[in-house]
């Protein structure tokens, strides 16, 4: 901005910005282009056109082959389904669970909540690759309660994909930051009206949550859906398994690239439908992150 | 719960408001912050303490045998270094060094000491991480765990390439979109696109980008070099394989941090740059005593989230190259995976896992230490 304001009004200098705004954004976009296009070529044209430009271009012989052998070789849908299953359940839990408690610990008085809420924000040095092995053996060893009654460690579930990542530091801290800043007048208005701390969070706070319910949601989505390491440990049967983990299905003894970049395109695209249409809300989120470090 | 604490002593406080906020909040406050913060202990403070507690036992998966304290043996094992100084062997007759072909000095076998012998308990069982030539001697550096020196190593190389890297790319990123230009938000958006995408799709996409045969980067340097360029097999070689690693990687997340230095640039008040502009400042005074003391605590954070993530170096891996060519690309949390899930030894998982993690927080202090406010 102000660092490259001085020459802007010349024409050359603002020909040359966008030289390199697009020279930029093409480094950006190519791995993706190359993605959808490689999508609809057969194999061997595939592995040809990466020697030149057609690699980006729909040229060559095109179909949506590749799409209905994907779907014969795995059970798309099914992968498709558990993914979206497991990540809106988690963000909505996980919304719910971590503005209760920001609201607790912004608006009510009882002892112990310093304490506990800095607990909670400390959790956030705690990388979970640095916790996934002992994670495993916790839920190894819980107990759940289901349609068939009482069974033993929670492998092979959609439990176990949702539960250990409702609650994250990093939400509730989000929720804290956006509650400081409300009005306390409010509060005290509908305290004065007899409300119970329950219904002025439900009726009062999070009617005007809005924005940083976007800004969480968006970053809870993004975390869950892209989600590999957990899923990959703790689903061994076909029937729980999320989009990533069902990538393995793509690469048995011969590999067919095709397939596997009309399943890559099947799984990458509603998401980034999703974020160019929400862009805005995306990137004000990442950036809410930051404002108060 | 309202009724219930309606008559508690502290409903003595004198105004109506400040009585009624004290109402039913006690109890209510504690219920309501009880979910999250019981979710909380169950799923990561107690493995983060089981992680701990674990790392000193012979804890399996599934053993038949109870699980045992053993002590510090799994961090000796995984850690155990020593020095071992080899002397050239000598002609027994003339006491000469014995030299090869090329003059350089014979030495006894490496093995002699770590295999078998009596004399030097203190090398037994290790092998050889790397050595060098010192006059006529050969120093050896011995490890007990030479896999997971090599993660060690590997992973920090990662963290010092990237966080500068990385950091250093998306504040350029940051100053080239913070212009007033029409459509520079088109730009922002596809700048952070691969940030959306997952790191696993990402991941197999550069392995084409990377392959040996007809690679995008191969076809690429031969197009830029009319022909001369050799293809190069950039993951399936030692020398190159972590270094496409790093560049993907960074490539993947730049456009995240770039985000949150816009959001520093944009606090930096305008004022300051019409004040700077009529003291005659130029483009780079501008950004050395404008720009960059404003973007203090962003550096701070930016330095410190691209040091976590870059430690926790995974996904991108594990689908690349799976830590090979020869370990050149494995890393800590590939061998804690590898040893706790694969092997399902918890308790050497969980050692990696504990030696990972005070990486990180000293990392993370000295960080915080060396950008503390200096007034």
């Amino acid at each position: 901005m102000a660092a490259l304001r001085s020459f802007g009004a010349r024409p050359l200098g603002l020909v040359l910005r966008y030289a390199l705004l697009i020279a930029v954004a093409l480094i950006f976009i190519f791995p993706i282009v190359f993605m959808v296009m490689s999508s609809l070529k057969p194999d061997q044209q595939l592995l040809t056109d990466t020697s030149s430009l057609r690699a980006f271009l729909p040229v060559g012989d095109i179909s949506l082959d590749n799409y209905f052998a994907a779907f014969r070789r795995a059970p798309v849908g099914l992968f498709l389904f558990n993914s979206v299953l497991v990540t809106t359940v988690t963000v909505a839990l996980s919304l719910f669970v971590c503005s209760l408690a920001a609201f607790s610990f912004t608006f009510l008085s009882w002892r112990g909540r310093e304490v506990i809420l800095a607990i909670i924000i400390a959790t956030l040095i705690v990388p979970f690759e640095t916790i996934a092995i002992p994670l495993l053996m916790v839920v190894n060893n819980l107990p759940w309660i289901g349609p068939e009654g009482l069974t033993m460690g929670w492998l092979n579930s959609y439990h176990v994909q949702i539960v250990p990542w409702i609650a994250d530091g990093l939400t509730v801290f989000l929720f804290v930051q956006y509650f400081k800043d409300l009005p306390r007048d409010l509060i005290e208005a509908a305290r004065i009206d007899g409300a119970t701390s329950f219904q002025i969070y439900a009726q009062v706070i999070m009617p005007i949550a809005g924005p940083v319910l976007a800004t969480a949601a968006i970053l809870k989505f993004l975390a869950m859906y892209n989600q590999y390491l957990w899923p990959l440990m703790v689903t061994q049967s076909e029937q729980f398994r999320p989009v990533m983990i069902g990538l393995q299905y793509f690469f048995q003894l011969n590999i067919a690239w095709g397939e596997v970049m009309a399943y890559l395109s099947l799984i990458t695209i509603p998401v980034l439908a999703f974020y160019l249409l929400l862009q805005r809300a995306f990137i004000t989120s990442i950036a809410s992150t930051g404002i108060k470090g | 719960m309202t009724v219930v604490s309606t008559s508690r002593p502290t409903a003595l406080a004198t105004s109506r408001i400040s009585r009624s906020r004290l109402l039913d909040t006690p109890r209510a406050g504690w219920a309501m912050a009880l979910p999250a913060f019981l979710l909380l202990t169950l799923f990561l403070i107690v493995p983060f303490v089981l992680a701990f507690v674990l790392s000193f036992t012979n804890q399996r998966l599934v053993s038949p045998n109870p699980t045992e304290f053993v002590g510090t043996s799994n961090f000796e094992s995984l850690l155990g270094a020593n020095i071992l100084t080899l002397e050239p062997l000598r002609d027994e007759a003339s006491g000469e060094v014995i030299r090869d072909d090329t003059g350089v000095p014979t030495y006894p076998p490496v093995r002699g000491f770590t295999r078998n012998n009596p004399d030097f308990p203190q090398y037994s069982g290790m092998r050889e991480l790397f050595g060098w030539q010192m006059g006529d001697n050969r120093v050896v550096i011995l490890a007990r765990d030479v896999v997971f020196m090599r993660a060690l190593g590997n992973t920090l190389l990662f963290v010092l390439i990237v966080a500068p890297g990385q950091g250093g790319l998306a504040l350029l990123l940051a100053l080239l979109i913070n212009q007033k230009l029409k459509g520079v938000n088109v730009f922002r958006a596809i700048y952070f696109m691969p940030v959306v995408v997952s790191i696993v799709v990402v991941a197999l996409l550069w392995r084409f980008i990377y392959d040996g045969q007809n690679g995008l980067l191969n076809s690429l340097l031969g197009l830029l070099t009319f022909g001369a360029f050799k293809p190069i097999d950039w993951l399936g070689q030692t020398g190159t394989a972590l270094g496409s690693i790093i560049g993907m990687s960074i490539w993947q997340a730049v456009g995240f941090h770039m985000v949150i230095w816009l959001s520093g640039l944009q606090t930096i008040p305008i004022s300051l740059y019409e004040a700077a502009h009529i003291d005659g400042a130029n483009n780079w005074q501008k950004f050395r005593f404008v720009t960059w003391p404003g973007l203090r605590n962003t550096a701070v954070l930016v330095l410190i989230v691209i040091t976590m993530q870059a430690f926790a170096l995974f996904a991108q891996v594990n689908v690349m190259t799976d830590g090979g060519p020869l370990d050149a690309t494995t890393t800590i949390v590939l061998q804690a995976v590898e040893r706790g899930y694969v092997k399902q030894d918890i308790a050497g998982g969980s050692a990696v896992s504990v030696v990972l993690f005070l990486m990180v927080l000293t990392i993370s202090l000295v960080q915080r230490y060396l950008t503390r406010e200096k007034y």
